[in-house]
């Protein structure tokens, strides 16, 4: 590691003003894990690092985004501290023991009202498409959308599917759901475009523990299908 | 001081009729974005902290934000009241109340009707509105679910719980001849100014938000502001998800823009076109339904220093109301 030069990918880091209180840091533009683990080793060692005028670090696919207390830094001095952060990211990368998260899923059927239509989309069966869906690793590139809405990347990129012409209105809690490359899981009731195929009976969001988000960006995850029985029993579950 | 003065107290303020949107509201929540967790609170911070420091609570103790009419309020007690933003049709019993002032009302019915002006009121009451805290902060996050009563608008006959607070004793409402102007910060001629995208993609799209009156559009709410006018050329679509802030000006598809306000999603992939600086971003929380809203471009500097102007006046509005409420 050359510890006395930063590395040529930091100082391709882009900067742009967000708000008056926030700075956009940028490290590419494509939707990439290896850029990604970057975007979350960053966001790790800027949360280590937090001074107190660090109010908000909000990973994203390529990017970050940093909000500071405007009263207490000004932004050029904030922008200069995030600056000397990313030439040393590297020269000390922490690296976040990432979790591994098994989200067990019921899936097709009242759970999954997409899971038929899409399998006949993608030219396969319901079985192979669950098995497809649920014999990969996925990374928790970032949540957003909603609170604890998690986008997964790591979708067998045959399993891609166009978002549904017309929204539902209602989506259930724990709707696993597949839109264009993307998975990811509705943590609470509300409207949504993205392919219903199956539900977890987890709680992807819960003000009332000391994590509320189940799930963290940066975090792998891996779905287990479940039947009905055992979606009952773990809903019921305390 | 009677006894009833030194003894602290709580109590409950029922609601009578919900208005069409009211709700708990502090200076929101930080922290919490990565999750995918709005900042919230209340559209005007400085109104709200303010209506706060009429009453002696805290900058960020827990007030009621009302939207274009608000509520019907059952004192069940004495209470000492404030409010600040949009002048509503404010009466108690019938007789009628002003803004900006710290009011002591003996119990009965709080009525605050529609709006003569804008578009947002806020009420505070001594104790503060002692909700319950929700990741650190008493905000309602209507989109979230949580925070408030119950993460939603009020209803009739929800009550809201007032923090503990010096009992008065009063049989009719008490009104002083002092006041401060409850839209200070809000002239409703100047334009709104953004710091434009410098993006090259986005320069000359940027730079046409200046060039034309915009009308707000009904569909507007606390997530965003939405913007009719002649459509501007949005660039192709598919941009990647990057995170977004209260005042971020986004284009979507159909070339009409969107000012995000405090409840803003935390990443969206719509062009980002530049953002509303943070001075200005109060007054477009009085933005009504088809108003006209002029944009004007202008450079970081002057962003900055229009935020410490804002900053300082805040400060001695709530300098002054201090010293006035010393020599009550």
């Amino acid at each position: 590691m050359n510890a006395g030069r930063p590395a040529a990918s930091d100082a391709a880091i882009e900067f742009e003003t967000l708000a008056d209180d926030a700075w956009l840091l940028r490290l590419g533009r494509s939707i990439d894990d290896g850029l990604n683990a970057r975007v979350h080793a960053l966001a790790a060692r800027l949360r280590l690092q937090a001074p107190s005028w660090l109010r908000d670090v909000v990973p994203a696919y390529a990017s970050l985004a940093v909000f500071f207390d405007p009263f207490a830094i000004d932004a050029a001095a904030a922008r200069a501290w995030l600056r000397a952060q990313c030439e040393h990211a590297h020269a000390a990368a922490p690296s976040p023991a990432a979790r591994s998260i098994e989200i067990p899923v019921a899936y097709g059927g009242e759970f999954g009202p997409d899971l038929h239509d899409s399998a006949a989309e993608l030219g396969v069966s319901p079985q192979v498409l669950i098995a497809r869906h649920s014999e990969r690793d996925y990374t928790v590139a970032m949540i957003g959308f909603a609170p604890g809405f998690p986008y997964l990347s790591g979708l067998d990129p045959e399993l891609a599917l166009p978002r549904l012409a017309t929204p539902r209105t209602a989506v259930a809690a724990g709707s696993v759901a597949i839109g264009g490359a993307q998975t990811g899981i509705y943590p609470r009731p509300g409207p949504g475009g993205w392919r219903l195929l199956g539900r977890t009976p987890l709680r992807l969001f819960d003000t009332a523990r000391d994590a509320p988000s189940l799930l963290q960006p940066g975090d792998r995850v891996r779905f287990r299908p479940i039947d009905a029985q055992e979606f009952a029993r773990l809903q019921a579950a305390p | 001081m009677s006894a009833a003065d030194s003894l602290e107290t709580r109590c409950d303020i029922e609601v009578v009729a919900p208005g069409p949107l009211s709700h708990v509201q502090d200076l929101g929540r930080d922290g919490w974005r990565h999750l995918g967790i709005c900042r919230g609170g209340a559209l005007d911070p400085a109104c709200a902290a303010l209506a706060n420091a009429l009453v002696g609570n805290r900058d960020g103790d827990a007030v009621l934000e009302f939207t274009l009419q608000g509520p019907s309020l059952r004192l069940p007690r004495p209470l000492r009241i404030a409010l600040m933003g949009a002048l509503c049709e404010a009466r108690f019993e019938g007789q009628w109340l002003p803004p900006a002032r710290p009011i002591d009302l003996p119990a009965g019915v709080l009525s605050l009707g529609g709006m003569r002006s804008g578009v947002r009121g806020w009420l505070a009451v001594r104790g503060g509105l002692d909700t319950p805290c929700v990741l650190g902060s008493r905000s309602t996050d209507l989109r979230g679910g949580f925070g408030g009563i119950d993460g939603r608008a009020l209803r009739g006959g929800d009550l809201l719980p007032v923090g503990a607070h010096r009992a008065i004793d009063t049989s009719q409402p008490r009104i002083p001849g002092w006041w401060i102007d409850p839209e200070f910060n809000h002239d409703p001629h100047a334009p709104i100014r953004y710091l434009a995208s410098e993006a090259p993609a986005l320069r000359e799209i940027a730079a046409r938000l200046s060039q034309q009156a915009w009308r707000v559009n009904a569909a507007s709410n606390r997530q965003g502001l939405r913007l009719d006018g002649e459509a501007l050329q949005a660039p192709e679509a598919g941009a990647l998800s990057e995170p977004v802030a209260p005042g971020t000006i986004q284009l979507p598809a159909d070339g009409r823009p969107i000012v995000l306000l405090a409840d803003a999603q935390t990443v969206g992939g719509y062009a980002r076109l530049g953002h509303v600086i943070a001075a200005d971003l109060p007054r477009l929380a009085q933005a009504r339904p088809n108003a006209e809203l002029q944009f004007v471009r202008c450079d970081a500097a002057q962003a900055a220093a229009a935020a410490r102007k804002a900053r300082a006046e805040w400060a001695r509005l709530k300098l002054a109301i201090e010293a006035r409420l010393k020599r009550q």
